[in-house]
């Protein structure tokens, strides 16, 4: 473990990572919002989608920094129901990064699963993969994402939905996020399958798929690290914007997106508290989250160095 | 070239007949298009005799070229949710998107290519290097967001411009127009910001950095050694080779522009197609998405198409040569 350390401390990555006080500070502002949105059931000072601590006459108080009609017990005020900005802002964060990562997840697997296959097999299977990629290229991804929730709508019941909404996000967005993996994974195992050590894994008489999954995608993980890193940020944004199109989850699981939704309903009349703080989360969470990506791929370049 | 222009119109009608096919399998078996059509005491003979009649008995490939030849007419059904006619309901909101969409393009390019040529020519002034930090922050901001913003400082706060809805519109015909009324130019300015913040700053950077690399080239050097004004060379030599990629992103961006009216439409309350998009998939309305999904895939075709022939037309050298290069990342 030790010997681990020392090596991690000394290598290329860490050196860069420490000279870049951007990165580093994005990096820390990521892991805060990371931690404060996983342990909000033990930190958050209110459980707001629990009715039975809800109080009415608590609704649309103003943050404790404006005027004098505050209260300590909600800092950033409370929206029309009582809920407490704060704590609802912990939750839906939460809720909005297990969305993004559980997303990018989906979309990694299904492309590097379909790139390993489109590029070690050819011929008319990663004709028929690739023009499906292309195809799909032609539409940006929040319509596929839309177009998937529409199909998912027509099939089941509108509870149903409710329940499962949040697989419905997480393999909408997943789905319509593949494509780019899938072309950098063809890519490299174009170039690494005539290469000598895997035609020596081939004589020795391994299956193909070992040989895929054992000795070509360890050579892979550098460009997909960085196409997932800069795809968080950007399934964070499919998700709020889904949420906020009443498309993605419920009002009684509420992600960031969702709690923007509610406040903008009550923008008009000047409430602006209830929109404008889970808006500067989300901003905040995928700025740190977008700069960390672009070091990662200027990092990882050789290019670049 | 004229090989190039045929290879090219063979992969769009591919292209065309993928999305028409999806298209058809959403109509004819995501949803029963008889269920919408009758009512809940309809006995089962009428409805298979009303089966027999729509053709819905036929085989799969006969009905998906009837569903294309109904296409191609603009036939697309009724709506579940509203019973009207798909193209009607379409075409009445067409001309809201398009007015929308032309107004944030012409944002998009009056600002975003002098701001790239400015931030290109100056990298190293303060102001470039402020613009440069506001369109990370840009980038970095979902459309929505900006769009509530804009709405809680300007309408909200300040009360100068109209927060939702196209104010006063002159109808021509079919067309509803925006822009002959004050009201109605005024309610255009906060959702064209907002639709083409995005794209501005994707247009910033890449003129900039394309006029990075231009100025560094000999023929700039070699212009400014025959004493020529630096307007000349800025602009009728640097930024005219800087246009080939600007035309490729700007183009495919403009599709990207039309489609994510639909967040842009939903925010403003602006009815236009892609807020009967987002409506339709609330109600799983299935006749209106397969034909918006149609219409958008058209679209983007089209604009692929026209972007691949501006090359010739902008860059002489292509012209020579059996095809154009594809400029640009996609």
């Amino acid at each position: 473990m030790a010997e681990w350390i020392r090596r991690a401390a000394d290598s290329d990555i860490w050196w860069s990572f420490k000279s870049s006080t951007l990165t580093v500070v994005a990096a820390a502002a990521t892991l805060l919002i990371i931690v404060l949105a996983f342990l909000s059931p033990l930190l958050a000072p209110h459980t707001p989608f629990d009715p039975s601590t809800l109080n009415l006459s608590d609704g649309l108080k103003p943050p404790v920094f404006v005027g004098t009609d505050g209260d300590w017990s909600f800092p950033l005020g409370t929206d029309d129901q009582g809920r407490d900005v704060l704590s609802s802002i912990m939750y839906g964060t939460r809720l909005s990064l297990v969305v993004g990562f559980a997303s990018v997840v989906v979309a990694m697997v299904l492309g590097i699963a379909l790139g390993l296959i489109s590029g070690y097999v050819g011929g008319a299977v990663d004709a028929v993969i690739m023009r499906i990629a292309d195809v799909q290229l032609t539409f940006p991804a929040i319509l596929v994402a839309l177009l998937i929730d529409g199909i998912v709508r027509g099939l089941i019941s509108v509870q149903r939905h409710d329940e499962i909404a949040i697989y419905v996000i997480v393999g909408a967005i997943g789905l319509s996020f593949w494509v780019q993996y899938a072309r950098t994974v063809r890519g490299s195992v174009m170039v690494e399958k005539n290469k000598e050590y895997v035609q020596a894994a081939r004589v020795i008489g391994l299956s193909p798929a070992l040989i895929m999954v054992r000795h070509v995608l360890p050579n892979v993980t550098g460009p997909v690290l960085v196409i997932a890193t800069l795809n968080l940020g950007l399934a964070i944004i499919s998700e709020a914007t889904l949420s906020f199109l009443g498309v993605g989850l419920p009002s009684t699981q509420p992600s960031l997106g969702t709690l923007i939704r509610l406040g903008n309903e009550v923008l008009q009349s000047g409430d602006w508290w209830i929109t404008v703080f889970p808006g500067a989360t989300l901003a905040a969470l995928v700025l740190a989250v977008n700069l960390l990506g672009d070091w990662l791929r200027d990092a990882l370049n050789p290019k670049l160095r | 070239m004229l090989a190039f222009i045929l290879r090219r119109l063979l992969q769009s009608v591919a292209v065309l007949l993928a999305v028409g096919l999806v298209s058809f399998f959403l109509f004819r078996y995501v949803g029963d298009p008889i269920n919408a059509m009758v009512g809940q005491d309809t006995s089962q003979q009428e409805r298979d005799a009303l089966r027999e009649k729509l053709g819905l008995n036929d085989p799969a490939p006969v009905q998906f070229v009837h569903f294309l030849f109904n296409a191609a007419q603009g036939k697309f059904g009724l709506s579940y949710r509203t019973s009207e006619p798909v193209s009607r309901m379409i075409l009445e909101r067409l001309p809201a998107t398009i007015e929308l969409s032309f107004c944030a393009t012409l944002f998009v390019l009056f600002f975003g290519i002098p701001m790239g040529v400015y931030t290109g020519l100056y990298p190293r002034h303060w102001s470039s290097r402020l613009l440069q930090a506001i369109s990370l922050i840009g980038v970095s901001l979902p459309t929505f967001l900006i769009g509530i913003l804009l709405i809680l400082f300007f309408a909200v706060i300040l009360h100068w411009l109209p927060s939702f809805g196209r104010g006063e519109t002159v109808t021509i015909g079919w067309w509803t127009t925006n822009f002959l009324t004050v009201k109605g130019l005024e309610a255009l300015i906060l959702p064209s910001i907002t639709l083409g913040l995005f794209q501005l700053t994707l247009i910033m950077r890449l003129v900039r950095s394309e006029m990075l690399e231009v100025m560094r080239t000999d023929y700039i050097k070699f212009a400014r050694a025959r004493g020529l004004t630096n307007r000349a060379i800025n602009f009728g030599h640097a930024l005219k080779n800087t246009l080939v990629p600007v035309i490729t992103v700007a183009g495919l961006q403009l599709g990207a522009l039309i489609a994510f009216a639909l967040v842009t439409e939903t925010v403003f309350a602006w009815p236009g197609v892609g807020q009967l998009f987002i409506q339709s998939v609330q109600f799983s309305d299935i006749p209106v998405m397969a034909a918006y999904l149609m219409l958008i895939g058209l679209l983007f075709v089209v604009i692929n198409l026209v972007v691949d022939l501006l090359y010739f037309a902008v860059d002489p050298r292509l012209r020579g040569q059996g095809g154009a290069a594809r400029v640009g990342s996609h």
